[in-house]
């Protein structure tokens, strides 16, 4: 099936149906979102090193705009950044094109689901010039606060921000049908469920899990915009009503929501790991049951969020039982990841150092973790900066590491050029030190008991000490030197695209079907489409000569039961 | 660990701070086996001239083993986390004293925290109690009950030389308990966004011996409270 027709600017750009290009479109939209929030964070952290200063390009922060700030940078990060651009780009570009497709199956609905998506950041982003600006709630948004406008100050922010956020899982429902039922129908010929590379397996496994959580608190989010604009009182309780069946409903989603975005990152990393260590990854069934394991323990985990909010205290024991659990199927991960390395042939270029360095900051999100799962401990961390470095220390992997692991590797297909390396790795330091140095100062305070959501801690005798400052003045600091880096990239970037020289079609030796297409593919993606023979991760194959074996090259596939090694069987040599 | 920033001032506080040492040590020593391992295998297996990758499919049984094994130790582990932290949680959260001596009232609202003591009597809900906002005034070596209330939205009591932390919740009277073993001075922490003021309600939590308090409550008690309870006395 051929696509190549002429086409028009608005065609071919805005109201495209070509699944690269909507996947474009939501990578590009995210990174606008992300330097919105971006630019958020380090106005509030200007403020919080510098309390009561102007801040350049912002002014002085009140302490209604601090809490409109650090509400929408949550919001901006994982709904308008994490979300869009780990499952929405790279599962838009890469899903038909590694499967062997030439396009989503319902490239309408596709094509509406950014639109949706769109729209949903336009009124978020409209949320900040009406009078009294943004919501500042938390991201988290729980009533009776973010129900009634005399307490939160916000008549027109508040429902705002949540019409956007139901906008926005419109959106992500939309992509996600059709994520899964293109991954589940369209495969080419021969590619059964083992032989699918794993990036795509666990994106599609974020979409069932985000279809699995987000119905409740779509309609708990009904609910609070009854509250606020039409004076119900589900979350009232004068009315009859009870403010913590918005917690249930929203941390419902809520956790599950975590591994939605932690899912695509880990399954870019799986990928590059496999092609720049040469290695077949350790136990591909092994990932993807923990990965099951994983979503459905899940669902059962949320009340963590929870232990001191007035629930039932006997229910925060078996609360911890069950997120203590989860540890062991992510840990499990983690171990396979690492048991990738092993017996390697590693090649330390751009995206393989951002790829390892995800394992190496994951980890400390990961163990930092259990203190907060850990019922007694979480008495005291609760709502401190603990918490806040624990959840950067999963998020920042996620969305930005991920992110620029997965662009980096799949930059010379999706444009055709080759990234600079050497640039590469000077954006890739320029971002990974200042990162530590940002967060490694908030457990400290978190641990001196620092409260989330302040915006001034020279109130607090005991927090206003000189020592604290510092280490607030030294995230800030930090956090500077890494937004200067970014530029570096973007320089990359534009320097790349405008480079002449062509990219080869598969410059890392890479044996997925996505490189078998042209760079960058055309609408249609193969003039014939492809045909699979193995599973994605042969590399290094002792039978072989050369390191690799394209999923698509006619041959054998050494995971067959009936293979037969022609070392064994000299006859056939 | 955690008192190395922040003294204890409750009977609790040593329990919260051994449960996280105790965490601590445990995941310490995952973390650095796992991130040593993953480090050495970066450098033992970087790419080098004439040394290819081996094949391993990680489905063969001698290398399982490597996964497995761990597996298996990291739930032996979850079991002794789960149990410190239940039995952490248990005593602070789960059960209530049997004999408290007193018992206070907090009512947290946008954006102040009003404090009740009771007077002279030693019971509260009776004249004689003293309000206080912003302050509360606690008695070494005293077990007291509190019943949390919040006048309009969600508030958080949270006390950082307790370890404790309760949110409050409108419409619902939580109480719990803590027994003050310190005297002196600190912070009383708002740790649930609650509104433009959130950051402006700082609270201070003053804890004095038996002799002290005394003093302060023969000096703060209402005058008419003091009058009637007088009146009462001499019939």
């Amino acid at each position: 099936m051929s696509h190549a027709h002429k086409m028009s600017f608005w065609e071919k750009y805005v109201f495209s149906t070509d699944h690269k290009m909507i996947g474009l479109q939501y990578m590009f939209t995210g990174i606008a979102m992300a330097i919105i929030g971006g630019f958020f964070v380090y106005v509030f952290r200007m403020q919080l090193a510098f309390p009561g200063i102007s801040v350049p390009g912002y002014g002085e922060v009140t302490p209604l705009a601090y809490n409109s700030l650090v509400t929408n940078h949550g919001t901006i990060m994982i709904f308008w950044f994490a979300m869009p651009v780990l499952i929405a780009a790279f599962g838009n570009i890469l899903i038909p094109l590694m499967i062997g497709c030439d396009d989503m199956v319902f490239p309408r609905i596709n094509r509406l689901s950014y639109q949706i998506f769109l729209l949903s950041a336009l009124v978020l982003v409209a949320s900040f010039f009406v009078p009294n600006g943004g919501f500042g709630g938390a991201w988290t948004a729980y009533p009776p606060l973010s129900a009634e406008a005399a307490y939160n100050a916000t008549p027109l922010g508040a429902p705002m921000w949540l019409i956007a956020v139901a906008l926005e899982f419109v959106a992500f429902l939309l992509g996600g049908i059709n994520f899964i039922t293109t991954m589940m129908n369209a495969r080419a010929k021969g590619m059964t469920m083992y032989k699918i590379p794993i990036v795509l397996w666990l994106i599609v496994i974020a979409s069932i899990l985000f279809m699995l959580s987000v119905g409740p608190l779509i309609a708990g989010a009904v609910m609070l915009l009854f509250d606020q604009l039409l004076g119900t009182h589900f979350y009232n309780p004068g009315g009859g009503g009870d403010p913590l069946l918005w917690q249930h409903l929203f941390w419902f989603f809520g956790h599950p929501e975590v591994y939605v975005v932690l899912l695509p990152a880990m399954g870019i990393v799986a990928d590059i790991m496999a092609v720049f260590a040469r290695k077949k990854l350790f136990g591909y069934r092994t990932i993807l049951y923990s990965v099951f394991a994983t979503g459905i323990l899940s669902f059962v985990v949320w009340a963590h969020h929870q232990f001191i909010a007035g629930i039932d205290p006997r229910m925060a024991n078996l609360f911890t039982v069950t997120t203590l659990l989860i540890s062991i199927p992510i840990a499990e991960l983690c171990f396979v990841y690492i048991a990738t390395l092993y017996g390697g042939s590693i090649t330390f270029n751009t995206p393989m150092l951002w790829a390892i360095s995800f394992m190496v900051e994951f980890l400390i999100g990961g163990v930092t973790g259990i203190f907060l799962g850990a019922s007694g401990a979480d008495i005291y961390f609760h709502d401190t900066y603990f918490v806040v470095a624990h959840f950067h220390y999963t998020f920042v992997p996620i969305a930005i590491i991920g992110f620029y692991a997965g662009i980096t590797y799949w930059f010379p297909k999706i444009f055709g050029k080759m990234l600079d390396d050497k640039l590469g790795r000077i954006h890739f330091w320029g971002t990974i030190i200042p990162f530590n140095f940002i967060f490694i100062p908030l457990f400290v305070l978190g641990t001196a008991g620092q409260h989330r959501r302040i915006f001034n801690y020279e109130y607090f005798q005991d927090l206003a000490l000189a020592e604290f400052y510092n280490l607030r003045v030294i995230a800030t600091v930090s956090l500077l030197v890494m937004i200067a880096f970014q530029f570096v990239f973007v320089y990359n970037f534009v320097k790349s695209l405008r480079k002449k020289e062509k990219a080869p079609k598969n410059p890392w030796n890479a044996n997925t079907l996505e490189w078998t297409a042209d760079s960058p593919p055309p609408h249609g993606n193969w003039p014939e489409l492809p045909v699979v023979y193995r599973g994605p991760y042969e590399y290094s194959h002792p039978d072989r000569e050369s390191d690799w074996w394209p999923q698509h090259e006619p041959g054998p596939d050494p995971a067959d039961p009936d293979y037969q090694s022609p070392s064994q069987n000299p006859q056939t040599t | 660990m955690i008192e190395a920033y922040l003294e204890r001032a409750s009977t609790y506080a040593g329990d919260i701070d051994i449960l996280f040492s105790g965490v601590f040590w445990i995941v310490a020593v995952w973390f650095v086996a796992a991130e040593g391992v993953l480090f050495y295998f970066c450098f033992r297996y970087r790419k080098q001239e004439g040394v290819a990758a081996k094949y391993v499919t990680g489905e063969e049984k001698s290398y399982k083993k490597f996964i497995s094994v761990p597996h298996y130790l990291i739930l032996v582990f979850d079991i002794f986390i789960i149990a410190g932290a239940i039995l952490v949680w248990y005593n602070i959260k789960q059960r209530l004293p049997e004999n408290p001596d007193l018992t206070v009232g907090i009512i947290s609202q946008q954006w102040a925290w009003t404090f009740i003591h009771p007077g002279a009597d030693g019971e509260l809900h009776t004249a004689d109690d003293i309000k206080t906002i912003d302050e509360l005034h606690l008695m070494e070596n005293t077990t007291y009950l509190y019943e949390l209330e919040s006048l309009d939205v969600l508030h958080s009591f949270s006390v950082p030389v307790f370890r404790l932390k309760q949110d409050a919740i409108p419409g619902r009277k939580i109480v719990g308990w803590f027994t003050p073993t310190k005297t002196g001075e600190w912070d009383i922490q708002c740790t649930e966004i609650c509104g433009i003021g959130h950051g402006l309600m700082p609270a201070r939590v003053h804890i004095r011996s038996a002799y002290d308090h005394e003093q302060w409550l023969e000096e703060n008690t209402p005058a008419e409270a003091g009058q009637a309870l007088a009146a009462a006395s001499n019939p």
